[in-house]
């Protein structure tokens, strides 16, 4: 996959005006990671309602087109689900998302997020995380 | 009279650059991370275990005194290379180690709570972590010396902080972020009116111009191998010899000692006192080659080069739209490194571009976070140029930032 196909319009439109941007005050959850080796920070906040449902997702961070993109589109997906729903999400959903393939180093980059929010969900939920997922 | 610098011929010493990236000619300008190397080193380094392997400093037979010697000589070449005395002349893995010895046999004795640090805000993260550690354990404090918007020193302010006598002031003679060749001598002549002790990170200086420590009279000096054509893991630490003296070791273990007992040990002479342990000692061989190369090509038409390099990089770069260059704008100011931006585009999405075209360029935040915050930026592209780079490469690297421009509709 060259440059032209993996930045398509809509992962520039994501990266460019990205969905649930922002911080929520006293979330239910809130974590951050960073990828070391490039940089990337992704913060997810959420607010559960009383089923458990996600009522309120929220990111911030910076990085690239793909990490940022990526969490835009997972926070969207996320928004209104059941908490346990994150535990189903995998790697090739979120590249399903994206809509392209990666690999090596640019795959930690689109799952940052996915990351994040397992660990948040995990942590609630009062369980260990099974894989790491980036 | 100046030969003319015959970059082709250059170019044919480093079997790297021969090498394809995707299909395309190799366009390396990562040198600022770690240079290639010239076939001379590779032969040095293979040669040295296919005849003289053996352990330095010990034992009586015929290779382990070919071994010693050839360690003793890259010293002195290397020693000899930035004006130092071979017993001035430290080897240590990298220049983050000089640092981290410095850190702890010359500097931690003299903080006490509330002293402080001075670094500046260009420093990467090398020169900022070790005397983080050191300040959080004695209760010191670290300060900066600020830079203005074009990315150079502030020199009144230095000099404030400096009449404020901090026990150490360790700084870059070159940044590896914005390209600013800080006025060296002129800070380390501030800081010692002041009584105040400086080390000078040589990573990007080193490598590229000529540095005379005896003209600069830096306390302390440290540069890496890797760098400057020669293998990674060996570096330099140059100190003075009356502070090398004074100093206690740093690492413990063989080498380093001249005698013990169950229960103590005196240390070695200088320079070994601070070589714990069997050194690297065919990167040491492989440094000496390195410094034998750089030397036949000369620093002077080096520096040259590069300059002609950089100026042309800076006038082409200027004129891509939407790229905004971080640091001096003229390139005489300036080291072969230029840090810069695309539109609003994080710097991995343009490099993966460039890579794609065989442009190997940095992205990030080139290990120094905190700069990146004081100016603003997530992070940038670098270029960084060396002995080998050319106009034409320059121009490819041009090109394929003008595709990602189209590909990200800039």
């Amino acid at each position: 996959m060259n440059a032209e196909e993996m930045y398509q319009e809509v992962i520039l439109e994501h990266y460019r005006s990205p969905r649930n941007f922002g911080v929520l005050d006293s979330p239910t959850m809130r974590v951050r990671d960073s990828n070391p080796a490039c940089g990337d920070v992704v913060e997810v906040m959420i607010n559960l309602g009383k089923d458990k449902k996600i009522e309120e997702i929220k990111f911030c961070g910076k990085g690239c087109a793909i990490s940022q993109a990526a969490a835009s589109m997972l926070t969207e997906f996320l928004k209104g689900k059941d908490i346990k729903v994150v535990k189903e999400v995998t790697k090739e959903d979120v590249l399903g998302m994206l809509g392209i393939e990666l690999s090596g180093i640019r795959l930690k980059c689109a799952l940052l997020s996915l990351k994040v929010v397992k660990v948040a969900a995990y942590a609630y939920l009062g369980q260990e995380a099974e894989h790491d997922y980036a | 009279m100046a030969r003319s610098y015959d970059v082709e011929r250059v170019r044919e010493d480093f079997p790297i650059l021969k090498r394809k990236v995707h299909g395309k000619l190799l366009v390396y300008l990562d040198s600022a991370a770690t240079s290639m190397k010239p076939a001379v080193v590779i032969k040095t380094i293979e040669d040295f275990y296919k005849t003289s392997n053996a352990n330095i400093h010990r034992g009586l037979h015929t290779l382990s005194e070919e071994a010693t010697k050839e360690y003793e000589d890259a010293r002195r070449r290397v020693a000899a290379f930035i004006n130092a005395d071979a017993k001035e002349t430290i080897f240590v893995r990298n220049a983050t180690e000089g640092i981290n010895l410095v850190g702890r046999s010359f500097v931690a004795s003299r903080v006490k709570k509330g002293d402080v640090i001075l670094l500046t805000e260009m420093e990467h993260h090398s020169n900022i972590v070790p005397w983080q550690m050191l300040a959080e354990e004695k209760g010191g404090e670290l300060k900066f010396v600020p830079i203005d918007e074009e990315g150079s020193l502030d020199l009144k302010k230095a000099k404030e902080l400096l009449a404020q006598k901090p026990s150490f002031f360790s700084f870059a003679h070159v940044s590896n972020v914005l390209g600013t060749v800080n006025p060296v001598k002129e800070l380390i002549k501030m800081a010692h009116e002041f009584k105040v002790p400086v080390l000078v990170d040589a990573c990007q200086s080193v490598p590229h111009r000529r540095v005379d420590v005896k003209e600069l009279e830096c306390d302390f000096l440290v540069f890496s191998g890797h760098k400057m054509c020669g293998p990674s893991g060996i570096g330099v630490l140059f100190g003075k010899r009356e502070l090398l003296e004074k100093m206690s070791p740093f690492l413990g273990g063989g080498d380093m000692i001249k005698e013990v007992s169950y229960q103590r040990f005196t240390a070695n002479d200088l320079p070994w006192k601070f070589e714990a342990g069997t050194p690297n000692i065919e990167g040491a061989v492989g440094l000496g080659a390195a410094v034998e190369y750089l030397e036949k090509i000369g620093m002077e038409r080096i520096e040259r080069h590069e300059r002609k390099i950089t100026e042309y990089a800076l006038r082409k770069l200027s004129k891509v739209r939407g790229v905004k260059i971080v640091g001096p704008k003229d390139g005489k100011a300036r080291g072969g490194v230029i840090s810069f931006n695309l539109g609003d585009m994080h710097s991995h999405d343009v490099t993966t571009v460039l890579d794609e075209d065989g442009v190997a360029v940095r992205s990030g935040h080139h290990c120094a976070q905190p700069l990146m915050d004081r100016l603003g930026i997530v992070s940038a592209g670098r270029m960084s140029f060396y002995v080998y780079t050319t106009k034409k490469e320059i121009d490819v690297a041009i090109k394929s930032l003008e595709r990602a421009r189209r590909i990200f509709k800039i």
